[in-house]
């Protein structure tokens, strides 16, 4: 990836290792999320998901891949990252416990539905945990990510339960976005919608991304 | 003035002055809100629901839904917007009131307010798309809440915003087009955002994951709905 080409290079540093429809499917999403910024990944993801087909098990599994992908980071942030404040780390056990969470409930759905939970892949953050500011910045950018990946996927959902529960998952990575950005300095709900780019923009920019 | 956060004063400070100061959201902000609705997220609802509507039979412009969803989705859009007016109503009396004297808190105060006053736009524009009448505003009563000061003021616009969440998030099963239901998505985690940010503003921490409105993630790691019937009832106060 040039790092030239990309608003959320640090989405670049992340390695995922599994070789599941999901596994693709998220690496697809950080990359479009590194090119077009991390809340504007939202038609990629709907026009993915629909072409992909699979049904509502599928998006489940979707956002499961999300969820190992986001528990995972915050289970290891919490042990490796030095020089965060006592809120902090105490946000960041927070986080990672609505995350498990998170993981624990889509599984439960999924199965419920008479599905398969997709495998956890294996994750890898480059040198994000190596200081305060380079965590909290790639927390920033999966969470504003993590709101898109599910307001992109929603419209996909047939079940009203499905969707219901993907509803209540959105609102809390909505509020994990905003804490993340508050204690960066950063605007916590810096426009009044989350934007929906150009569809065929989007996916010209991360067609070369995502050949792996 | 001066907001308890868990991080202190810095912090809070210069995350109210990014508000204040960010260009760059700032212009996102303003391109969103230009172009009379046509730049917004909703400019998608109405491509989609048609906008040559006015010379249209009157029947279901929207073309794959039923008149009975039509009806359906617009008194969502509608009930939506009434919430919006009173967010809207609150942020500018709270601006015009002199009760917040710290200019990055009074920032903060106008950009959340120019956000859900976006949202009644988007949702007025919404409610002519699907052929209906976009309702007007209620008449609110502020006066009380204004009364008890700054920090009754936060902490009411931290509860408001949570009861916001709750009551799109009671309402996403229910919405047949998928276009509205993806723009009320992208108001849903933009009233999350605030609510999660407020509530840590004015200190009230995470909240203890038993509802209530309070806290940041007041129902814990899953959102919680609220009915239409609940909403309207917690926001009667506030109501002339």
């Amino acid at each position: 990836m040039a790092s030239s080409r990309l608003v959320a290079p640090e989405l670049g540093s992340i390695e995922i290792q599994g070789t599941t429809r999901q596994a693709f499917l998220i690496r697809a999403t950080l990359a479009a999320g590194a090119t077009v910024g991390a809340m504007s990944a939202t038609p990629f993801i709907s026009k993915a998901l629909a072409q992909e087909g699979g049904g509502d098990v599928n998006i489940l599994n979707y956002a499961l891949t999300l969820e190992y992908l986001e528990s995972d980071f915050y289970t290891k942030a919490a042990k490796q990252v030095k020089g965060l404040s006592s809120y902090e780390n105490k946000l960041t056990a927070e986080l990672r416990d609505n995350e498990l969470a998170h993981v624990d409930a889509l599984t439960a759905t999924i199965k419920d539905l008479g599905g398969k939970p997709a495998a956890k892949p294996m994750f890898a953050y480059g040198k994000a945990f190596a200081s305060r500011a380079s965590y909290l910045k790639l927390a920033n950018t999966l969470e504003d990510t993590g709101v898109s990946a599910y307001n992109g996927a929603a419209g996909s959902i047939k079940s009203v339960e499905v969707l219901a529960a993907a509803g209540s998952i959105v609102q809390i990575e909505a509020r994990h976005a905003a804490m993340i950005r508050l204690v960066r300095g950063k605007a916590p709900a810096p426009v009044a919608f989350d934007p929906l780019s150009d569809m065929e923009a989007v996916l010209a920019k991360i067609k070369p991304l995502i050949a792996s | 003035m001066s907001i308890a956060t868990p991080e202190g004063h810095t912090v809070t400070d210069s995350a109210l002055r990014e508000l204040a100061d960010d260009p760059s959201s700032r212009k996102r902000f303003l391109k969103m809100l230009g172009g009379a609705g046509a730049a917004s997220a909703f400019g998608v609802v109405l491509a989609a629901c048609g906008e040559e509507k006015k010379d249209a039979s009157g029947s279901a412009a929207a073309a794959p839904s039923s008149s009975s969803d039509n009806a359906n989705d617009l008194k969502i859009v509608n009930y939506a917007l009434t919430l919006e007016y009173i967010e809207a109503r609150f942020y500018r009396e709270v601006g015009e009131s002199g009760l917040i004297k710290d200019k990055a808190v009074l920032q903060i105060a106008k950009r959340f307010g120019e956000s859900e006053q976006a949202h009644v736009d988007a949702l007025k524009a919404t409610a002519r798309a699907l052929g209906g009448r976009p309702v007007s505003a209620p008449k609110t009563n502020f006066g009380p809440t204004l009364d008890k000061g700054l920090k009754h003021v936060l902490e009411t616009a931290a509860t408001v915003e949570n009861l916001g969440a709750a009551a799109y998030l009671g309402q996403a099963g229910k919405i047949k087009s998928k276009e509205i239901l993806a723009s009320a998505l992208q108001i849903h985690s933009v009233e999350a955002r605030h609510a999660a940010a407020l509530n840590i503003l004015v200190g009230r921490g995470f909240g203890n994951g038993k509802g209530g409105l309070e806290g940041a993630l007041p129902d814990g790691a899953f959102g919680k709905p609220m009915s239409m019937a609940a909403v309207l009832a917690a926001v009667k106060p506030f109501l002339a």
